[in-house]
């Protein structure tokens, strides 16, 4: 039912997902903390520009990461200085555009939580002694799990979904670039509807479970939080 | 002595005070909301940020020009108005929060700190099931345990209603029996105040206006509370005997022996009595035919105008000072004046603990 053609575009999706939702996290986390703490004044500034993605066909994102990376781009000509390769048309410049592209994803809902939280139970925990380091650890990440659930998800979720970037930097090489949702325009193009359609179900349903997960978890720690007051 | 001096700007509101308190027992810093006096306990917390400030606790320095301890490591309980326990801990959690940050701990100290706020039978509960007044009792044990140099509460019986308050009241008496940090205490509540405090500070508008022993700071007619219809006076007694006849009990103290209605102290107990300046009236004569019991010899002080109609005596027990508040009418009748002697008959008292 499934050939091999599909299968690696499968594991290469899961991969991608995985890896870029991981790195989404270490670098979100520390981000949206900071925003939810600076006073700053060109703070929007910072946060247009994460949003950036959420409004921008994401051909015009893959355009500008495909001459950054690429090999006459600034980053390309630095990693061919150091004696590597161009890292456009690899997993790993997928891996690239696909964190900056799910950017907003992760950060916004980090955001808003760590805003919630406020200022109090930090005061408090420094009164009990703990450092800075301390009190984000065991106060600020176990008072977030409802967005850090919702940021891995969104994520993680977003990346399966993409396919503009992926087009424009990945080159579709099946095991190392090859995603489902170009596998999907493929068998479209090849009018394969039947692989199409499998593929495509598959993906629908498994968006729509991510974002049961998302909803019902907000909703659960929306309720307890309610029912407190 | 806690020396403090503590310059903070907020907004447009700036407190700057400069004071010298005890560094034992309970200091009351009393003023109106908005006057200051939580912006001042948190900067002493240092949660706020006071420019070129000066903080001493007895030979500890926390803040010179030089050195600004951060808050954690300044060894501090702090009480919140709300309590403030973490939502994501039940009660054994947030205790343990402390405890685990806490290196100077041993066994009986934490013990001794959960049976005198009654911890055990709240140990296993969740934040969420609890009452305010088991809140705020598991907040202050929290900040107990930290082993701090000074105990911060800062208006811990606002939130809670009349019930609540009275059921947490004995047991900030017995930390302040108990303890031996000293304690600033905010609060706004006459009634905490009188039952509580051993020094009162005053703070206004961002500025301490007077700093003292509780007994004269309510009686000296330089500070306002004097000045207030409300206005009342401390004595400290001790109970010495009863009459178990009438169910009453003998408290004795400089100026003489009150006598009220029994209410189980044990004998040598030492007490706070609080008298209402309205609830005192004065004689030329001792009086022989009357229904009050309490009458004590007195020397009048100073007499101040208060409104219109009526005036504010301020009188000496041998060295124990009482405010009566009068008619004008009646001090006039009496030809009240400064040194003459007069016998003072107390209507009602209230005991503090």
């Amino acid at each position: 039912m499934i050939n091999e053609y599909d299968l690696s575009a499968l594991i290469v999706t899961i991969r991608l997902a995985v890896v870029s939702t991981v790195i989404l996290v270490i670098i979100g986390t520390p981000l949206a903390w900071w925003l939810s703490q600076t006073k700053i004044k060109f703070k929007v500034i910072i946060e247009a520009f994460i949003a950036l993605p959420l409004v921008l066909p994401p051909t015009v994102l893959g355009f500008y990461l495909l001459i950054t990376l690429g090999s006459n781009g600034p980053i390309g000509k630095f990693l061919e200085s150091l004696g590597g390769n161009s890292i456009a048309f690899t997993f790993t410049g997928l891996v690239i555009g696909s964190v900056v592209y799910s950017l907003p994803f992760v950060v916004q809902p980090l955001q808003n939580s760590f805003s919630s939280i406020g200022k109090r139970p930090l005061e408090v925990a420094s009164t009990l002694g703990a450092s800075k380091l301390d009190r984000f650890f065991s106060v600020v990440v176990p008072l977030s799990r409802s967005g850090f659930l919702t940021a891995s998800i969104l994520g993680f979720a977003h990346t399966v979904g993409e396919f503009g970037v992926v087009l424009m930097i990945g080159g579709n090489i099946p095991g190392e670039t090859g995603v489902l949702s170009i596998a999907i325009y493929d068998h479209v193009e090849a009018m394969e509807y039947g692989q199409a359609h499998i593929l495509s179900g598959g993906l629908l349903l498994l968006s729509f479970l991510l974002l049961i997960c998302v909803y019902v978890f907000n909703r659960r720690f929306s309720i307890l939080r309610s029912a407190e007051r | 002595m806690i020396e403090c001096k503590i310059k903070v700007t907020l907004g447009s509101f700036i407190l700057n005070a400069n004071f010298k308190i005890p560094d034992q027992g309970v200091t009351v810093i009393y003023g109106s909301s908005g006057s200051g006096k939580t912006t001042l306990l948190r900067a002493i917390a240092g949660l706020e940020e006071s420019k070129d400030g000066y903080l001493k606790l007895g030979n500890l320095i926390w803040q010179d020009e030089t050195t600004f301890v951060e808050t954690h490591r300044r060894q501090i309980g702090y009480v919140f108005q709300d309590a403030a326990l973490f939502e994501h801990l039940n009660v054994r959690g947030n205790l343990d929060y402390a405890i685990k940050r806490t290196s100077v701990l041993n066994k009986e100290y934490i013990n001794s700190i959960y049976s005198l706020l009654d911890i055990e039978s709240l140990m296993d509960r969740d934040t969420k099931q609890l009452s305010g007044g088991e809140k705020q009792r598991v907040a202050i044990a929290r900040a107990l345990l930290v082993k701090p140099k000074v105990l911060l509460l800062d208006e811990p019986l606002s939130a809670l209603d009349v019930k609540r308050k009275n059921e947490i009241l004995p047991y900030l008496d017995s930390l302040h029996n108990q303890l031996d940090i000293p304690i600033l205490y905010v609060t706004h509540s006459q009634d905490e105040t009188s039952r509580l405090a051993d020094h009162l500070m005053l703070i206004e508008d961002g500025k301490i206006i007077g700093s003292g022993p509780i007994d004269e700071m309510l009686t000296s007619f330089d500070m306002p509370l004097s000045h207030s219809y409300d206005a009342i006076s401390i004595i400290h007694a001790k109970v010495i005997s009863r009459d178990p006849d009438f169910n009453l009990m003998r408290l004795e103290f400089s100026g003489g022996k009150f006598v009220v209605p029994d209410n189980g102290l044990p004998t040598e107990s030492l007490v706070r009595i609080r008298v209402a300046a309205r609830d005192v009236s004065l004689t030329k004569n001792k009086q022989t035919d009357t229904s009050i019991l309490n009458i004590f010899p007195a020397v009048v002080e100073e007499i101040v105008p208060e409104g219109k109609a009526q005036v504010m005596v301020r009188l000496k027990m041998n060295e124990v000072v009482l405010l009566a508040c009068l008619t004008r009418k009646s001090s006039s009748t009496l030809n009240l004046e400064n040194g003459l002697n007069v016998f003072v008959q107390v209507k009602s008292v209230a005991i503090l603990s």
